[in-house]
């Protein structure tokens, strides 16, 4: 952007600030003004309203300051925060070198500075009390609620090792060896024991969760290594909450007291407050899904419970003086699924739109905070030795700690993480707004050195915010040694890198990389029978009853004959249907709201390439016509490719994004392939079965699928019969037949990446229905196109035979034209 | 481990396996029980239908990743294709190649452009495979002028298809190793 746009926001800013310092200098000498009015008896001030003395005249307008002075101040700040969040966004330039944290740190200095300068004083600063209760709880909601589930607890078990192991080690290694440096004399003179080292080992220990992301996110890292990180981040604060109350009784009680007993009591309330913490939040899910499963009337706010009852496992955690992370973290975690499957699509976009605007906005003011909270000589101590050694330690025992931790973890692990992983990782353990907010409660009248702590934790967070996440990413680069070369790709190459991409995903799902075993299907089992039973809306589970994973199994053929037979009884009887459960049917039976995992929040900067004309120039003048024509071609041909080509489940892959959100980007594109395979399924299955006549009956299932053998054509499974009257398919008995018919219930559960889906609906659209290329010769009465509709969307199974073939019929003439966003 | 013994001793002419597709025991056993876990009626082989029951899969535009019947010992062996080159394992000069090879790599691949299975890809059968990984918007003409760019760029005896050498030659610089393999499958 230009410069002079840059500059005008700059100068908003700082005047909009410098109306912040005026007000409340104006506020501070009206409150003096105030207090010296009350003490001059009777003499009355301008004409400000704050006075106790009387007005003489009617006012047409006061100044009515003190009114709103403290909503005022909060939402100046809130907007001078996000200001400084659109300044750090503008200069590109600058975006691509600094990450944004550390842009928004700096603008906190700047404001700081303002402030300072005006005021002498930080009156606005972060205060632990608003930082925990008001900034926090919404950051870590958004965090567990678009948490990719399946990884997160395909992972857990590493995580929890470097969450409580990791912390626990860093906590103790940094006390501990603070503690030998001051006693060998590094630090001078100071009044700190032991425990208080210990203390303050432990609140810097954790890894903070708002800075990992907001450097990760600039970071593509692969989706292990981000898991591990990032759910070490959020489990790690039961540990912290632990240690820190642990430690501080101990400082509060004395060295003296400290026996067997008070260890073991310590011990234990990590147990508490961890399992605890995390039963809470488990305990407000199911509120929340339970909720949502009878919001239905009240669409427009059920997107609010979310938040409210999310606040409210915070709060209540706390209460208990468990750990508030935790029960967030758990809360968004296990009800992610059922409130999808839940609520309305509107609802779903509105909370996840709204969580993503509190995350931001929520992270965006933190760090502003933390740079505005720097600028205050009142905290700063400098200690060279105790600031240096912190830092110094805080590096090194992380190093230690990932790569011993890593070591252990590998020897069990099928893929080891390398050696640039753990780099990463050890250099990805950022302390952030956290540590600062543990060490500005801490109390003064115990920890005589609280300043010097402040400051040390200020730097600490300062150095890895600004520094390691400045450094992140060209470590990453320059780690990873091996770079594409700079040509061109061939068009073949181009398609074979793809091809490969797809066949490797084929080859990962087919041997089963992700928790496959006994335990997860034991898990998925009892889940779908009792929980979703429980917590999911009868429709939801209906129409998670349409098992994609049936579609091989069930019996193409009798969905065939019967859409046949419909088929011949004539269309017009459906159409002339228009049933209401049909559009709200429609309306559930969307994609993507439900599939969190299949998002993609990766920006490919070469999908956002408009193709020139995709037409070859049909009149040329030019003599060299030929060429210019084979130019064009390859032009075209290589911008074809890039903008079309699939994207592979590799690129899919579900990145957690706090600043970015998109829909629909690449669903439509998994619908695409989704359809397809369907189809070709489907045709491939006719044409192995046309021709073969058994004498067979539909009959009715209640919900159960039916496991038969189709290797030779023939359905082995005795309680289905056709009404294949001859090999012209003529249903003219079948009329009775079909009235009788119930609804097939089909088991169809999307499970892609571990998000079962509500349901999934094959509609073809208009350019699918060219890739029939097969047409029986015993239908030719009915035009191809026809029987493609037809034929998928008997998988459009309703629930009563009445409706059925209605909504066979009816949602695919208007769906068809938007058969891909379903 | 013991169970993985015991399970080993269940399986087949897990020997042969191993020492042909490089698996270690762990593999071989946990590939075993996958193959029982996808082969859903106990028929005791694979077929097409057992792949369309991998959810995952439909996600998937490749999908006749195998349209015959597959037993255990093919399983493992279309798998083994994935394996990372084992670069410490000497090479003996006298055994055949590895399956993990960069050339059985290439190899497979080939085949499963190759659907004929006469040695080549004809333009029809890249036409193909170009429409299962190109969005339903490409139109038809699209599709064949990418179709004929990419045949003239790797054809070069000029007989209209793509044998396995303009192949692999096409392939050169690709690094075949890295994308072709499963890191978990080491």
């Amino acid at each position: 952007m230009a410069p002079y746009s840059q500059l005008s926001f700059l100068l908003t800013v700082l005047l909009i600030f410098g109306a912040l310092c005026v007000t409340s200098k104006v506020q501070i000498q009206s409150s003096s003004e105030r207090q010296s009015a009350s003490s001059n008896t009777g003499s009355t001030g301008e004409s400000t309203s704050n006075s106790s003395a009387s007005i003489t005249t009617v006012p047409i307008v006061t100044w009515k300051w003190h009114h709103v002075e403290t909503p005022y101040l909060v939402a100046l700040w809130i907007l001078v925060c996000w200001l400084c969040k659109l300044m750090a966004q503008l200069n590109s330039k600058l975006k691509s070198f600094f990450p944004e944290s550390a842009l928004l740190i700096i603008s906190g200095f700047i404001l700081g500075g303002i402030v300072w300068g005006a005021d002498k004083a930080q009156t606005f600063k972060l205060v632990p009390r608003n930082f925990f209760y008001f900034l926090l709880p919404q950051i870590i909601l958004d965090t567990g609620y678009f948490m990719p589930n399946k990884l997160f607890f395909s992972n857990l078990g590493a995580i929890l090792v470097h969450a409580v192991i990791g912390t626990c080690w860093n906590a103790a290694a940094v006390g501990i060896s603070l503690w030998g440096c001051y006693l060998g004399g590094a630090m001078g003179n100071l009044q700190i024991g032991l425990l208080q080292f210990l203390l303050f080992g432990s609140l810097l220990a954790a890894v903070d969760p708002v800075a990992v992301i907001a450097v990760f996110e600039e970071v593509h890292v692969n989706e292990v290594l981000f898991i591990w990180v990032f759910g070490e981040s959020l489990l790690n604060d039961g540990v912290t909450v632990v240690l820190y109350n642990v430690f501080d009784a101990f400082v509060s009680l004395g060295g003296e007291k400290i026996n067997a007993g008070e260890i073991i009591k310590g011990i234990v309330s990590f147990f508490v407050v961890a399992f605890g913490g995390s039963l809470i939040g488990v305990v407000f899910a199911i509120l929340i899904s339970l909720l949502t499963k009878y919001t239905g009337k009240v669409q427009i706010i059920e997107a609010g419970f979310i938040f409210v009852l999310g606040y409210l496992s915070y709060l209540t955690a706390e209460m208990l003086s468990l750990s508030a992370i935790l029960s967030v973290t758990f809360c968004g975690v296990c009800c992610q699924k059922y409130v999808n499957a839940n609520m309305d699509e509107k609802s779903v976009t509105a909370v996840r739109y709204a969580m993503k605007v509190f995350a931001n906005g929520s992270e965006t003011m933190i760090f502003v905070f933390l740079g505005v909270t720097a600028i205050d000589t009142d905290i700063w101590v400098w200690n060279t030795g105790f600031i240096l050694l912190t830092l110094l330690f805080v590096l090194v025992y992380r190093f230690m700690g990932v790569f011993f931790l890593t070591w252990i973890l590998n020897r069990y692990r099928l893929v080891p993480i390398e050696l640039i992983d753990q780099i990463v990782m050890s250099f990805g353990g950022l302390r952030g707004a956290v540590a600062y907010g543990l060490a500005a409660s801490l109390d003064e009248t115990r920890i005589k050195e609280k300043n010097l702590m402040i400051t040390t934790t200020l730097i600490v967070v300062y150095f890895t915010v600004i520094l390691q996440g400045l450094t992140m990413k060209p470590l990453v680069k320059w780690l990873k040694v091996k770079r594409v070369s700079p040509t061109e790709l061939k068009l073949i190459e181009k398609v074979n890198n793809r091809a490969f991409e797809h066949i490797l995903a084929a080859m990962e799902d087919i041997s089963g990389r992700i928790g496959d075993n006994w335990w997860t299907r034991g898990w998925k089992r009892f889940e779908d029978t009792y929980i979703t039973w429980f917590l999911m809306k009868p429709e939801a589970r209906k129409n998670r009853d349409y098992l994609f994973s049936i579609f091989h199994k069930l019996n193409l053929e009798d969905a065939i004959n019967y859409v046949t037979e419909a088929e011949k009884r004539g269309s017009l009887a459906f159409l002339n249907q228009t049933d209401g459960t049909i559009v709200n049917f429609e309306k559930k039976l969307r994609f993507s709201g439900v599939m969190p995992d299949i998002m993609s929040e990766l920006d490919f900067g070469n999908n956002n390439v408009q193709p020139t004309s995709d037409t070859v120039p049909s009149v040329s003048l030019n003599i060299h016509e030929h060429e210019m024509k084979r130019m064009n071609e390859d032009f075209n041909a290589h911008h074809l490719l890039q903008q079309h080509l699939y994207r592979s489940r590799k690129n899919h892959r579900h990145k957690y994004s706090r600043s970015n959100f998109s829909i629909n980007q690449s669903e439509d594109e998994v619908q695409e392939i989704f359809q397809r395979t369907m189809r070709s399924r489907l045709e491939s299955f006719k044409s192995a079965k046309m021709g073969v006549t058994p004498a067979k009956k539909i009959t009715k299932h209640p919900k159960k699928d039916p496991n038969h053998k189709m290797s030779n054509g023939k359905t082995t499974d005795k309680s289905k019969k056709h009404p294949y009257g001859d090999e012209d398919f003529e249903f003219s008995e079948a009329d009775s037949a079909y009235s009788g018919d119930g609804p097939r219930r089909f088991k169809l559960t999307l499970s892609v990446a571990g998000v079962e889906n509500p349901a999934f609906i094959v509609a073809p659209s208009q350019g699918a229905q060219r890739y029939l290329p097969w047409s029986p010769r015993n239908l030719h009465r009915l035009a191809p196109l026809r029987i493609s509709d037809r034929s998928t969307d008997s998988f459009l199974m309703a629930d009563a035979p009445a409706t059925e073939e209605s909504s066979e019929e009816s949602p695919q003439q208007p769906s068809q034209r938007d058969g891909t966003h379903m | 481990m013991g169970s993985t013994n015991s399970t080993l001793s269940k399986i087949p002419n897990a020997g042969d396996l191993m020492q042909e597709t490089g698996f270690s025991p762990a593999h071989i056993v946990r590939l075993y029980d996958r193959y029982k876990a996808l082969d859903k009626d106990k028929k005791g082989h694979l077929c097409p239908q057992d792949f369309g029951a991998i959810k995952e899969l439909a996600m998937n535009p490749i999908k006749q990743v195998c349209q015959e019947v597959l037993d255990f010992p093919s399983f493992v062996r279309i798998l083994a294709h994935f394996r990372p080159v084992d670069k410490n394992r000497p090479k003996d000069p006298n055994s055949p190649e590895h399956i993990n090879s960069r050339s059985n790599k290439l190899k497979f691949i080939f085949q499963l452009y190759d659907q004929d299975k006469d040695g080549k890809i004809s333009r029809q059968e890249l036409l193909q495979v170009l429409r299962t990984m190109l969005e339903k918007q490409v139109t038809e003409e699209q599709l064949e002028s990418i179709a004929d760019r990419t045949i003239q760029e790797a054809d070069l005896d000029r007989d209209d298809a793509i044998s396995f050498d303009e192949f692999r030659k096409s392939m050169e610089k690709v690094n075949i190793e890295h994308k072709m393999s499963i890191r978990f499958l080491r």
